[in-house]
């Protein structure tokens, strides 16, 4: 018995679905249809963070000062670990590929292989994403949120090789803590309807002490100038912004502050590598169950191994997708 | 199985025996481009982080010249370099990991120009709006302060 997912019993009838216009079968060109869709929905998304970034055009932040770290190695290494995040889907692309031309063969045991390597890059993948997430909320250095929403950092000049250079300052090297009276607001001792999120680790009275009593730091805010740096504030004017404007001490990211720069940086980042991530996520599930049915010989029975093939275009898809992300997010 | 593959990539300058030779080179290729652009955003050298034309001034083929060189006018070359290199990327991916290269000329056609054709336009109406919304946040008598 011949189960051929591509047969319907119209082959040949010219008006019944039964010819191939476009020479592809009708599983392939429904996944093309679905990622010329989901192509969309993703440049929706890259061109409202495009929409965005040109409205704060002046004052987004510098992706390479936001993502510096590599798991296992201290210090600051813009761009390394994306890379290689990159590398790692396009090589899971690679197996993929691989998979499917194994397939052309009917080779049952070489798809099995690389699509099982397919696996395994697109988890490290997925792994490493989530990385990048914990790393991005935890935060770095902290930051002051002004009473206008801006982010107010803080930093010194050291010279590195004779040359004078801004290097940040963790908020948690200089705050002068002191005993405050106000306490974090639970339900069991107070309003009982009413909740509250954790109270930031320093008030910005501390942080404007600390700042006070350490002459060599400076602040400096979001905006980029001539030389495609943030601007440093003077002394005085440091010490007059978070006195007058300072309101909440930021560490780390989430959707409503950030301790980066503009709070979309982060609302557009959780989003656009989120909803990656998600489609990565399900297509290591997806490419799961083609796995199992390649082992279990359904394809070998079935006489083609197309069904491999069109989860390699989705696959192809989401690397296709990191491509872009990597450059907008990045690199521009 | 009549799977004819395509085996050669940059017009015939780099010609392959097999499929599978021919994934591999791609991702030679691949990877070759990632190497230079994460070594370009590394060291950003001096000379591609400023605009190298500025805008005509003047009247209307002044702003039809600023139009059509708009690239070259208003993006730093680095993020030129970026995009186009970002494309070229794309490019191989669909063309020889998705088979684009195999299909019909229909099938591709049908793909790729509907695509880039609606994505163009998305991105120029979303881009031209947060330029004007950057300027009337910024004009001299903005109505609406935020630098406080």
């Amino acid at each position: 018995m011949n189960t051929t997912v591509a047969n319907t019993g119209t082959e040949g009838k010219t008006w019944g679905g039964g010819n191939r216009p476009m020479g592809a079968s009708y599983g392939k060109l429904m996944m093309w249809f679905f990622i010329v869709s989901d192509a969309l929905t993703f440049s929706g998304f890259l061109a409202a963070y495009g929409f965005s970034r040109f409205k704060f055009i002046e004052e987004w932040p510098i992706a390479d000062e936001v993502f510096t770290h590599v798991p296992f190695f201290h210090g600051n290494y813009p761009m390394i670990y994306v890379a290689f995040m990159t590398f790692i889907l396009i090589m899971s692309s690679v197996t993929m590929v691989l998979a499917v031309d194994a397939g052309h063969h009917m080779n049952k045991a070489k798809v099995t292989l690389y699509m099982f390597l397919t696996i395994i890059g697109g988890a490290i993948f997925v792994g490493s994403q989530a990385w990048e997430w914990a790393t991005f909320i935890q935060g770095d250095y902290g930051a002051v949120q002004t009473k206008g929403g801006n982010i107010l950092q803080f930093g010194e000049y050291v010279s590195v090789d004779g040359e004078e250079k801004f290097k940040r300052i963790s908020i948690d090297d200089f705050a002068i803590t002191e005993a405050s009276a106000r306490t974090e607001h639970e339900r069991k001792n107070g309003l009982w309807f009413v909740e509250e999120a954790p109270l930031p680790d320093y008030t910005v009275g501390e942080i404007y002490n600390g700042l006070a009593a350490n002459p060599n730091i400076l602040v400096r805010n979001q905006i980029i100038n001539e030389e495609g740096e943030k601007t440093v504030l003077s002394r005085e004017e440091s010490l007059r912004q978070i006195k007058e404007n300072g309101k909440l001490v930021v560490k780390g990211a989430n959707l409503v502050v950030n301790e980066y720069g503009t709070s979309l940086f982060a609302d557009f980042f959780f989003f656009i590598t989120g909803f990656h991530g998600f489609h990565v996520f399900s297509g290591v599930v997806i490419n799961i169950i083609i796995f199992f049915n390649v082992i279990l010989g359904t394809y070998e029975r079935r006489g083609s191994y197309e069904m491999v093939e069109k989860v390699g275009l989705y696959w192809h898809f989401v690397d296709l997708v990191w491509v872009f992300v990597f450059t907008f997010f990045y690199l521009v | 199985m009549a799977h004819a593959h395509k085996l050669e990539i940059f017009r015939g300058l780099w010609k392959f025996k097999s499929n599978t030779q021919k994934i591999w080179g791609v991702l030679a290729f691949l990877t070759f481009v990632t190497a230079i652009e994460v070594v370009l955003g590394i060291y950003k050298p001096e000379a591609l982080m400023h605009t190298w034309l500025t805008p005509f001034e003047g009247g209307f083929f002044a702003t039809l010249g600023n139009i059509i060189l708009s690239p070259f006018i208003y993006m730093k070359p680095l993020n030129l370099i970026f995009i186009l290199l970002t494309i070229v990327k794309a490019y191989y991916i669909t063309w020889d990991f998705m088979h684009m290269r195999d299909e019909k000329s229909s099938l591709r056609r049908a793909v790729v120009w509907t695509a880039v054709f609606l994505i163009c336009y998305l991105i120029f109406i979303l881009l031209q709006e947060g330029g004007y919304v950057y300027d009337v946040y910024n004009t001299d008598n903005a109505l609406i302060k935020r630098d406080f």
